[in-house]
């Protein structure tokens, strides 16, 4: 009630709000003053009202007299007044909220005392009941205890008896023992027999100071010995199979055999089993093989040997699990051993396959063989099997590379056997036969087939479903630096090398090379340069998208080779021909005596030789190579016949004057004509077409003809000769060069060497040199 | 270092043989010999004045021929040798003979410069190599360092050893051998050894070089195929025994071992036509040089198979400057072998070079139009080497 009363100025005291939140908080309030905590509220009613404040009609410490005082000292008259009506206001408010309050509470007395006394009742039937619960339960106490007292002693009889019992037929299983485990032994039930054993062999080892248990152990002992016997060899027999095995090392250890030793047998029992596959298949290697293709002997070995081998591991994994590291190591070296042997013959087979060049058939054999060994390999990483397969199959798909690198180098060497045949061929049998255009053509296609075909049977290596082809090595190296490299590089740059071999053979002289085939060869790596190796590459590069990003050699590099190799094959084919006909120039100029030589009537037969030959080679180049870019010039060609006989003319003319200065003057001619041509370059490199390549032969022939015209002494008539034939030549070979002019330079040469060569420089008529020239 | 430029002499004719005089080792001086068919032929003395670049040149005449080849005894300075053709009855004979110039030639008096007005002098014959038995003469070559009483002649296909008497008056045949095979065999070309005391010559013949002792006249050795084409021209390296050098028509200079040789040791490349000349400096074995009827003189660096492939080598007490030790390190790197320079002062072919007795860093060269030109090692090169 004064809780209730408390409030109440409280209530009164706060003006005209009188809802349940203003009154829960100033509840809260009290309660807050009560237990000494700070007003956190009032804080922010700006004025914090002091808890102790005697003014304060709340506050527990209200004073009335000083709440007056200070009312009557501060407030006006008009607010005394109103706070007094204020006041008493309140105090009805109070009032009746007083009465309503007990009046709601009056009734729930009532309520409450009726109750407590209806409970009062019950609880004192309760009580009687109980008394005589308890009454009867003692009752039945004594009872109990009376009948547990009188069955005490056959309780305890039973007990005993039920012991001697279970103690007899444990006994009786003991003496028993021995001849059942005779019986299990004989009828074969090994397991049951070991049960047994195992049951028995505690007890017995405990009572083992009795004579009687003692002859008991000492016969199961014997039994036992004895079945462990019959075990060992059943398990050393090996005519059983795994499973039989494995359940035999299960009883063996049941048995308390030493588990290491077991391990070695076991081992040594799949060893013996292994080898017995690894035999049959050395002997299908045999040394004479009629043997199965790849593809059967991958498949016998994956099936015989590695399938065994998996059983055995997995058994062994399974019988010796709890051997620890030790049994593991074991049976690694074991998987190790054999897996290696196993390998070194599948290695011996994959040799044999070298000379046939089936691809497919390889590789499938090798995705067998990879694929057969991924079992074993999971099951046992450490012996490293997977490794050991990758490493082979790697190693053959390298050799396989290697072979098809050095097919196609035999192939191409084969091309050009072939072509020489066909340039040696045609002379024989007349003027048929394929000409060089078409023989290039082929020899181009065929080696372009076979690097194809090679491709393609290289191919296979990666193929999706093939089991090895997502390795590493397969994705990268072997795309990029085995087939990019190795085999198409590598077979460019071997042609190459092949083609440039011509140009260094030791035998200049004639050269064992006819130089038709160094013509096609340079022509043929001109292919090379302009289009074939970026075909081939970008070939390459399609089939091989190799993830490998290793540096590979660009294509620009190749074609510089090859263009390299066709100028040194088209400079070489040059010298050749210009040898050719040189040497017949001058055995034509040292063998002939000119000072004795009669007047000139003909063209002497060599130069003819030389036209012609000269023609020959003009046509032969002409079928592979355009005819290139001749100097702008009037192909008057007599216009210049005229100088040559000018010149020698001058020479004849200022001969018989003899004055100590004569000399320069009849080199003044042709020194000045000197001073205003260009050196020529007598073994300049060629370019790549046809008038470059005979202007070089003719300026080789020509420079010959100049030095060995310079080592002679020639008579008049030897001084016509040479005058004559040098016209013929003009005549025929200007023709075929670049710049007519060198050719009249050289002639020029030629003559006025000659001239000076001379003893009796008289020179013919131009008229008559024509005339001889147009009869020849 | 800016070299000096080459010094240009012209002959009225055209000329293929030149010799330096061997025996000369203080002036520079090489013997030119002309070929004409028509006029006299000459010998131009060409003294080289190194410190003014100045020509000097004396003729004497060589009335009997024009002269293929020439040669000085390395022995006395007047005497010299020449291979020469002689025309009768519309024959022509190769002869050769030893000669002998007059005493103030010999020196090189420098007379007057105009020596048109002087008359032109005439050469003494001291004696004919009687050549009627064997042939065309090809070459003559002299005993090198001997006392100038040997010779040995190439006459077609015949080997000859001649004694020169007392006074060089008489040459007695004293030995001779001959190649014998199928077809014309015809000596183009021979050296004689300045090593093993003497006894062995080197010959060409076509595409073979022969070695021959002078003791018996014997094979020594033989290089089959030595060059693709025909050889024109050998010499020996002067410091190391066993070494040769050979050039051809197939445009190669080749070196070689004569102990192994299936293979050449090196070859070189450069020339654009025939090589008629190859001659090694006499002091620095590494300097070739090559003439070639290119037009062209290579001058090349052959460190790699020279005696002194890594560079001079200076006695310890040498280097007492610590200085000059540090140059000495800085050239111990060996050069590589190269091509130092091309000359291309000729415009016709080079049939000779020839490297001066008396300055081992100047040479001359002279091609078929009478143009004789005088160079120089470049300095650089000059320097490398002795430093």
């Amino acid at each position: 009630m004064e809780a209730a009363a408390g409030p109440g100025p409280g209530l009164g005291a706060s003006p005209e709000e009188p809802e349940a939140p203003e009154r829960r908080r100033k509840a809260h309030g009290m309660l807050k003053l009560y237990y000494g905590l700070p007003e956190a509220e009032s804080a922010a009613s700006g004025v914090p009202p002091d808890p102790r404040d005697p003014t304060d009609l709340n506050g527990a410490h209200f004073d009335p007299e000083v709440f007056l005082d200070k009312l009557r000292k501060e407030c006006p008259l008009a607010q005394l007044m109103d706070s007094e009506t204020d006041m008493v206001r309140q105090i009805r408010a109070l009032d009746s909220d007083m009465q309503t309050l007990v009046y709601e509470n009056y009734n729930k007395f009532i309520c409450a005392t009726d109750t407590i006394r209806k409970m009062k009742n019950d609880f004192r039937k309760m009580e009687d009941e109980m008394d005589r619960l308890a009454a009867t339960m003692a009752v039945i106490t004594d009872f109990s205890a009376r009948i547990s007292a009188t069955l005490q002693d056959r309780h305890e009889r039973i007990t005993k008896l039920a012991g001697v019992h279970a103690l007899l037929r444990k006994l009786q299983f003991l003496f028993e023992l021995p001849s059942r485990l005779t019986k299990c032994v004989e009828l074969g039930a090994y397991g049951q027999a070991v049960r047994y054993q195992g049951r028995a062999r505690a007890v017995l080892q405990q009572y083992q100071h009795l004579p009687s248990f003692r002859a008991i152990q000492d016969d199961c002992q014997l039994i036992t010995a004895r079945l462990a016997q019959q075990l060992r060899q059943k398990f050393r027999d090996g005519g059983a199979g795994a499973p039989e095995l494995a359940e035999c090392v299960e009883l063996l250890l049941a048995l308390g055999e030493p588990a290491e030793e077991l391990c070695d047998e076991f081992l040594a029992h799949a060893r013996g089993r292994l080898e017995g596959k690894l035999g049959g298949l050395e002997a299908e290697l045999g040394p004479s093989p009629p043997a199965p293709d790849v593809l059967e002997f991958t498949d016998r070995g994956g099936s015989g040997f590695v399938s065994g081998l998996c059983q055995v591991v997995a058994s062994y994994q399974e019988l010796f699990s709890a051997q620890g590291p030790a049994g593991v190591e074991k049976l690694v070296a074991f998987a190790r051993e054999l897996g290696g042997r196993y390998f070194a013959l599948v290695e011996r087979r994959l040799a044999q396959e070298q000379g046939s060049g089936d691809n497919s058939l390889l590789v499938r054999a090798l995705d067998r063989f990879h694929r057969r060994l991924r079992a074993p390999g999971t099951m046992l990483p450490a012996a490293g099997l997977t490794e050991g397969a990758t490493e082979i199959v790697e190693r053959a798909a390298r050799e396989r590379l290697g072979q098809h690198l050095q097919g196609l180098c035999a192939a191409f060497s084969g091309c050009l056997t072939d072509v020489r045949q066909a340039l040696a061929a045609p002379r024989l049998a007349g003027k048929e036969g394929p000409g060089l255009g078409e023989l290039l053509a082929s020899v181009s296609g065929a080696i372009l087939g076979h690097i194809k075909a090679s491709l393609a049977a290289v191919h296979l290596f990666t193929a999706k479903d093939v089991s090895f082809s997502n390795k590493a090595y397969f994705r990268g190296e072997f795309c990029s630096q085995g087939v990019r490299e190795g085999l198409i590089v590598g077979f460019i740059r071997s042609m190459c090398q092949t083609a440039s071999g011509f140009c260094d053979s030791p035998g200049e002289k004639g050269g064992a090379t006819p130089p038709a085939l160094l013509l096609l060869l340079s022509r043929l790596c001109l292919d090379y340069e302009t289009s074939t190796i970026s075909y081939i590459l970008t070939l390459t590069d399609e089939q091989f998208l190799g993830q490998d990003h290793s540096p590979v050699t660009p294509v620009s590099t190749l074609c510089a080779e090859a263009r390299e190799t066709a100028r040194r094959l088209l400079t070489h084919y040059v010298k050749v021909q210009g040898l050719v006909v040189s040497q017949m120039l001058r055995k034509s100029v040292e063998t002939r005596d000119w000072l004795t030589t009669l007047e000139p009537r003909n063209v002497r037969a060599v130069m003819k030789r030389v036209v012609e030959d000269t023609t020959a080679i003009d046509v032969q180049v002409g079928l592979l190579y355009e005819e290139g870019v001749r100097k702008a010039q009037s192909s008057d060609s007599s216009k210049r016949t005229f100088s040559v006989y000018s010149s020698s003319r001058q020479q004849g003319r200022y001969a018989p004057s003899y004055t100590p200065s004569a000399p320069m003057d009849t080199n003044l001619l042709s020194n000045i004509q000197k001073l205003f041509s260009e050196r020529i370059d007598v073994f300049s490199p060629v370019e790549f077409n046809k008038v470059s390549v005979l202007t070089g032969i003719i300026k080789i022939s020509l420079k010959t003809l100049l030095e060995c015209v310079r080592l002679r002494t020639f008579g008049r008539y030897g001084l016509q000769q040479v005058q004559v034939d040098c016209h013929f030549l003009q005549l025929y070979l200007w023709r075929f060069v670049a710049d007519e002019e060198l050719v009249h330079l050289l002639l020029d040469e030629v003559v006025a060497s000659a001239a000076l060569r001379c003893l009796d420089p008289v020179p013919m008529e131009p008229s008559v040199v024509e005339v001889i020239c147009e009869r020849g | 270092m800016e070299d000096d430029a080459p010094v240009i002499y012209g002959l009225e004719f055209q000329a293929r043989a030149l010799t330096p005089q061997a025996a000369e080792t203080d002036a520079i001086r090489f013997l030119v010999g002309t070929q004409s068919l028509k006029y006299d032929n000459q010998i131009h003395i060409i003294d080289f004045d190194d410190e003014n670049n100045i020509i000097n040149k004396n003729v004497l005449l060589h009335q009997v021929g024009e002269i293929w080849h020439i040669s000085a005894s390395p022995a006395d300075k007047g005497v010299l040798a020449t291979c020469y053709n002689q025309i009768s009855d519309s024959k022509v004979m190769t002869c050769a003979a030893v000669w002998r110039m007059p005493k103030e030639l010999e020196s090189g008096s420098h007379e007057s410069p105009d020596d048109s007005s002087s008359t032109t002098q005439t050469l003494e014959l001291l004696c004919h190599l009687d050549n009627t038995a064997h042939g065309n003469m090809a070459c003559v070559t002299w005993e090198p360092m001997g006392d100038g009483k040997k010779i040995i002649s190439l006459a077609d296909n015949h080997l000859l050893l001649w004694d020169l008497q007392e006074s060089s008056n008489q040459a007695v045949l004293s030995s001779s051998t001959s190649l014998e095979g199928k077809g014309q065999l015809k000596f183009t070309s021979g050296r004689w050894s300045p090593h093993h005391n003497c006894t062995q010559v080197a010959t060409a013949n076509d595409t073979t070089i022969r070695g021959w002792d002078t003791r018996n006249m014997s094979q020594i050795y033989c290089i089959e195929n030595a060059h693709g084409q025909l050889v024109r021209d050998l010499d020996f390296n002067p410091n190391k025994q066993y070494y040769l050098a050979s050039c051809g028509d197939d445009c190669k200079v080749k070196f070689w071992d004569t102990r192994n040789v299936g293979e050449p040791v090196k070859t070189l490349d450069e020339h654009s036509h025939w090589v008629w000349n190859v001659r090694y400096n006499h002091s620095h074995d590494q300097l070739i040089l090559t003439g070639s009827s290119d037009s062209r003189v290579i001058l090349s660096n052959m460190v790699s198979i020279s005696s002194e492939p890594f560079g001079h080598l200076v006695d310890e007490d040498d280097l007492s400057d610590q200085e000059d030790h540090h140059q000495e390190e800085k050239s111990k790197e060996p050069l590589p072998d190269s091509v130092i320079a091309t000359y291309e002062e000729h415009e016709d072919s080079v049939y000779a070079v020839e490297w001066s007795s008396a300055d081992p860093w100047l040479f001359a060269s002279l091609s078929y139009d009478g143009r004789l030109v005088i160079n120089r090692v470049p300095r650089a090169l000059k320097y490398h080497i002795l430093l």
